[in-house]
C-alpha cells in the first residue's frame, strides 16, 4: 500500500466518521415523539416545552376561531384525556368537529399546547359526507349571495 | 367486460414472462439465435399484453364501468374527462398497473435498440427485465389487482383524491416520476446481464448503461422538480420541499444515479471503480423499490400513501431477493471487478469525481437514515417518532455546499495531473464570480450564512463551468475562424455528453440559488380583510376587491379577488381559491401566484365568512422561486443534450477538437480529453 493510498483511506475514514458523529447528534436532537393527549399528560413536567407531535380528534363544539387575531383554540381528545390547543394562523375552514388531526408544537407550562403546524389526517378512502354533515352549508350562502 | 379483458391479459402476461425467463436462461447458456429470439418475442408479447390491460383500464375509467373495482374506487361521473384519464395513477392498483406498463415499454425499447448487438449481454439483460416484470405482474394478479369484479355494480363512485384532481401538474409529475423510477430498472438489468454474461469487465456495458441512466435520470430530475412545483401550487403552504418520506424516496435514487453518471466516466476513461459502479447501479434500483415500498405499503403516512393490505410484504421479499441475487452475482464476478487504473495525482478531475461520489453517497445515507429511523424506532423501541426537518436541513446543508463547490472545481481540472500553474489559472479566476454573487446577495439583504455560502460557491462554479464552454468556443474561433455562435453549436454537437454536463451543472446552480434565496429571505403575513382593505408584504400591497362563489361540475369554488396596488393604481389582480369536493371532508386550496424573475407573490385563501363580509389571506413573498423551475428545465435540457446521438463527422470535427499548434497548444492539452463518447 502506497503512502498516498493510506492518506486517501484515512481522509475518507475521517469524513465518514465526522458524518456519523453529525448523524448521531442530529438524530438525537431532532427526533420528535408522536404522542396522544393521554401520553403527553402522563409525562408530567417532562412533557413541557419539548417539540412533540400530538395526534387526536377535535372535540366537537370546542372550536373557537377569532378572525381578527387569527387565533384558533380547540380541545384535542383521544377519548380519555384532553389537551387545550392554541394555534395561530390555521385555516379553520379545514376544520370539522371530530376530525383527526396531527399537531406539531410544544406543550406550555400554562397547560396549553401551542401548535406551530396542524395536519389533517387524510383518510385515503374518501367517503361521502354522512347524513347530517353538510359541508356545503358554509359556502352555499356565499354562492347565492354573489349571484354567480 | 373490461375487467375480464384486463385481468385475462395480465394472466397471460405472467405465463409469457415465465416462458421468456426460461428461454432467457437457455439463450444465455447456449447463445443460439433461436433462444435469443424467443426471449425478445416474450418481451414484445408482454408489452402488447400489458398495453391491452392498461388500455382496458383506461376504457373502463372513461366509460365509467363501475363493475371494475379500481373504477369504483377512483371514478366518478362528475369528474372531467381529463382527470378521469389521469386517475389511472391516482391510487395504488392503477399506479402499479401503470408501473408495469412503463416497465414493459422500457423493455421493448431496450431490446429493440440493441437487438443486433452480439454477445449474451442483451439476452441476459432482457431476462433480468422480464424478472422484474414478473414481480409486478404477480402484484397485478394478486395483492394489487385492479380488475376485481364489483357486484352489485354501483351507479357512481367517489372520484379520485381531490388533491390529485386539482392541478394540471398531476398529469405531468407522476408519469415523469414513473419514467424516471422505472427507468432505473434498465441500468440494473444491464448490470445483471453483464455479470451473467461475463462482460462486466468490458467498457461496452458501462457506456450503454451510462446512456440509459442519463435518460432515466433526466426523467427523474424533471419529476422531482415537477413534484416540488405541484406542492408549491396546490398545497397552499408556500413551500416546495419538506423532507417528506415520499420526497426522500424520489431523491435517494436520484443521488446515487447522479453519483453513477460521474463514476461511470471514471470507469470508461480510467478503468477505475468497477465494483463501485455495479454497487451504485444495484443500489439505485433497490432504492427505487424501497421508495415504492415506503410510499405504497401504507407504512408511512403521507399524501402519496395509499392504504393497503399485504403488498408491503411482497416488496420486502422482492428487495431481499434482489439484494441476495446481486450480492451473489458480484461475488461470482469479483475477479472481473478489480480496478485497472489508478490515481495519478490528487490534483486531478479523478479526485473530484471520487469526492463527488463520496459526498453524494453520504448525502443519500443521511436521507435514508432520517427516513427509516421512525420505522426502526417503532419496531425496536415501540415508540412513534418522526425525524424533523431541522435534522435534514442541518445534515444536508454542509454536503450541498461542498457539492456545489466540487461542481465548479471538477470541470476545471484535467484528467491525470494538473500542474501548479494550471491549477492557479483554472481555479483562481472563478473566485470573481463568487465575489460578485456574494456582493449581490448581501446587497439584497441576505444574511443567512449557509445561504450566502451556497450563493457564493454557486457563483464560483457558474463561472468555472461557463469558462469551460467559452474556452472551447475560443479554441474553435481561433483555430477555424468560426463565428462565436457557430463555434458554440459545433462545440455542443462535437461532444454532447460533456456539454450537456456543463449545462446540467448550470441548471443545478440556478436551483441552488433559488432555494437558498427563497428559503432564507421569505416574508409572510396573514390578515383578515374586509373588501377595500389592504395588506402589505415586502413592499407589495394587495387590496381585497371581492369575495365570490361559483359552482363547477365536480366541485364548488369560493374565491377572493385581490388587486395589486402600485402608486395608487391597480396593477393586476390575483385570485386565490378554495375548492369543495363533494366526496371530501376538507376543502382543497388553490393558492394564486404572481411570478416574476426576481420572486413570487403567493396568496392563499385561509378562511372566509360564509356571508362574504371578510376573508383571511396569507400573503408570502418568496424571492427567486422561479429560478428553481427554470434551473430544473436547464438540467433536463442538459440531460437531453447528453443523450442525443453523437453525430459522426470524423474528419473536420476530429481535427478541430485537437488544435495542435502555436498558442493553442495549452488548449489542446485541456481538450485532448474531449474524445467522442
Amino acid at each position: 500500500m502506497t503512502p498516498k493510498r493510506k492518506w486517501a483511506i484515512a481522509g475518507t475514514a475521517a469524513i465518514i466518521a465526522v458524518f456519523g458523529w453529525m448523524l448521531y447528534g442530529g438524530l438525537d436532537k431532532n427526533v420528535v415523539f408522536f404522542l396522544t393527549p393521554k401520553e403527553l399528560l402522563a409525562k408530567g413536567t417532562k412533557g413541557y416545552d419539548v417539540p412533540v407531535r400530538l395526534g387526536g380528534q377535535v372535540r366537537p363544539g370546542s372550536v373557537k376561531w377569532n378572525d381578527q387575531t387569527l387565533e384558533l383554540r380547540f380541545a384535542l381528545t383521544d377519548g380519555s384525556s384532553e389537551v387545550a390547543v392554541h394555534s395561530k394562523g390555521t385555516p379553520p375552514q379545514m376544520f370539522r368537529d371530530g376530525m383527526g388531526v396531527v399537531l406539531e408544537g410544544r406543550y406550555g407550562r400554562d397547560s396549553v399546547f401551542d401548535a406551530t403546524s396542524l395536519m389533517v389526517k387524510h383518510s385515503n378512502e374518501y367517503r361521502a359526507p354522512k347524513a347530517g354533515e353538510k359541508p356545503q352549508e358554509m359556502y352555499r350562502t356565499l354562492i347565492k349571495g354573489s349571484g354567480s | 367486460m373490461n375487467g375480464l379483458i384486463g385481468h385475462g391479459a395480465l394472466l397471460i402476461s405472467v405465463a409469457v414472462i415465465v416462458l421468456g425467463i426460461g428461454a432467457g436462461v437457455m439463450a444465455g447458456r447456449l447463445r443460439t439465435q433461436d433462444w435469443i429470439n424467443a426471449v425478445y418475442s416474450a418481451v414484445y408479447t408482454n408489452f402488447v399484453l400489458v398495453t391491452i390491460a392498461t388500455g382496458a383500464m383506461v376504457v373502463a375509467l372513461v366509460t365509467h364501468d363501475f363493475s371494475v373495482s379500481y373504477v369504483a374506487q377512483v371514478g366518478s361521473r362528475a369528474t372531467p374527462l381529463f382527470y378521469t384519464i389521469i386517475s389511472l395513477w391516482s391510487a395504488l392498483e392503477g399506479s402499479i398497473l401503470f408501473w408495469g406498463w412503463v416497465l414493459s415499454l422500457y423493455a421493448v425499447v431496450v431490446v429493440w435498440a440493441n437487438r443486433r448487438r452480439a454477445g449474451a449481454l442483451v439476452p441476459w439483460s432482457a431476462t433480468a427485465l422480464l424478472g422484474v416484470s414478473l414481480f409486478f405482474a404477480i402484484l397485478l394478479i394478486g395483492p394489487a389487482n385492479p380488475f376485481h369484479l364489483v357486484y352489485p355494480v354501483p351507479t357512481d363512485g367517489p372520484g379520485p383524491n381531490p388533491l390529485l384532481q386539482n392541478h394540471i401538474l398531476m398529469a405531468v409529475h407522476p408519469p415523469l416520476l414513473y419514467l424516471g423510477y422505472v427507468g432505473m430498472t434498465v441500468p440494473f438489468a444491464f448490470a445483471v446481464g453483464a455479470m451473467l454474461s461475463g462482460e462486466i469487465g468490458s467498457n461496452d456495458w458501462i457506456k450503454l448503461t451510462h446512456r440509459w441512466t442519463l435518460l432515466s435520470w433526466g426523467f427523474l430530475s424533471a419529476a422531482i422538480i415537477a413534484g416540488m412545483w405541484w406542492s408549491y401550487e396546490v398545497l397552499g403552504w408556500g413551500g416546495y420541499w419538506a423532507w417528506d418520506p415520499v420526497e426522500n424516496a424520489s431523491f435517494m435514487p436520484w443521488l446515487t444515479a447522479t453519483a453513477f453518471l460521474h463514476s461511470a466516466i471514471m470507469q470508461e476513461r480510467r478503468g477505475m471503480l468497477r465494483l463501485w459502479n455495479v454497487n451504485l447501479v444495484v443500489g439505485t434500483f433497490v432504492l427505487t423499490i424501497l421508495g415504492t415500498f415506503l410510499t405504497r405499503s401504507g407504512i408511512i403516512s403521507s399524501v402519496h400513501a395509499f392504504t393497503t393490505g399485504t403488498i408491503g410484504y411482497f416488496f420486502l421479499a422482492f428487495i431481499a431477493l434482489v439484494l441476495v441475487a446481486s450480492l451473489g452475482l458480484v461475488a461470482g464476478n469479483s475477479d472481473r471487478l478489480g480496478s485497472v487504473g489508478h490515481l495519478d495525482s490528487a490534483a486531478s478531475r479523478e479526485t473530484v469525481f471520487l469526492l463527488n461520489n463520496l459526498f453524494l453517497t453520504v448525502f443519500m445515507f443521511t436521507v435514508l437514515v432520517g427516513t427509516l429511523f421512525p420505522l426502526v424506532a417503532e419496531a425496536i423501541r415501540g415508540v412513534k417518532v418522526s425525524v424533523g426537518e431541522p435534522f435534514f436541513n442541518r445534515m444536508s446543508l454542509p454536503v450541498v455546499i461542498v457539492l456545489v463547490f466540487l461542481m465548479g472545481v471538477g470541470p476545471a481540472l484535467p484528467w491525470g495531473r494538473a500542474s501548479r500553474d494550471e491549477l492557479r489559472r483554472k481555479l483562481v479566476p472563478p473566485a470573481a464570480g463568487a465575489a460578485l454573487l456574494l456582493a449581490i446577495a448581501l446587497a439584497a439583504g441576505m444574511r443567512n450564512a449557509y445561504a450566502l455560502a451556497v450563493v457564493a460557491l454557486a457563483g464560483y462554479s457558474i463561472v468555472a463551468n461557463a469558462r469551460e464552454i467559452v474556452i472551447g468556443m475560443q479554441a474553435r474561433h481561433e483555430a477555424r475562424g468560426e463565428a462565436w455562435g457557430v463555434a458554440l453549436l459545433r462545440l455542443a454537437s462535437g461532444n454532447r455528453r460533456r456539454f450537456g454536463g456543463y449545462l446540467a451543472h448550470i441548471g443545478v446552480f440556478a436551483v441552488a440559488i433559488g432555494i437558498a434565496a427563497s428559503s432564507s429571505m421569505r416574508s409572510d403575513r396573514e390578515a383578515t380583510l374586509k373588501p377595500g382593505e389592504s395588506i402589505t408584504v415586502a413592499g407589495r400591497t394587495l387590496r381585497l376587491k371581492s369575495v365570490w362563489g361559483r359552482e363547477e361540475t365536480q366541485r364548488s369554488v369560493v374565491g377572493a379577488t385581490l388587486e395589486f396596488v402600485e402608486n395608487g393604481r391597480v396593477a393586476g389582480i390575483i385570485e386565490p381559491r378554495m375548492n369543495f369536493y363533494p366526496a371530501s371532508q376538507q376543502p382543497v386550496p388553490t393558492p394564486a401566484v404572481r411570478s416574476s424573475l426576481l420572486g413570487d407573490v403567493y396568496v392563499n385563501l385561509q378562511a372566509f365568512r360564509p356571508d362574504g363580509s371578510n376573508v383571511t389571506v396569507k400573503v408570502i413573498y418568496e424571492p427567486l422561486v422561479p429560478w428553481i423551475w427554470a434551473g430544473g428545465l436547464i438540467v433536463v435540457l442538459g440531460a437531453i443534450t447528453s443523450i442525443l446521438p453523437q453525430r459522426v463527422r470524423v474528419t473536420r470535427e476530429a481535427d478541430a477538437r485537437q488544435p495542435a499548434t502555436g498558442a493553442r497548444g495549452a488548449l489542446a492539452g485541456l481538450h485532448a480529453n474531449v474524445e467522442a463518447t
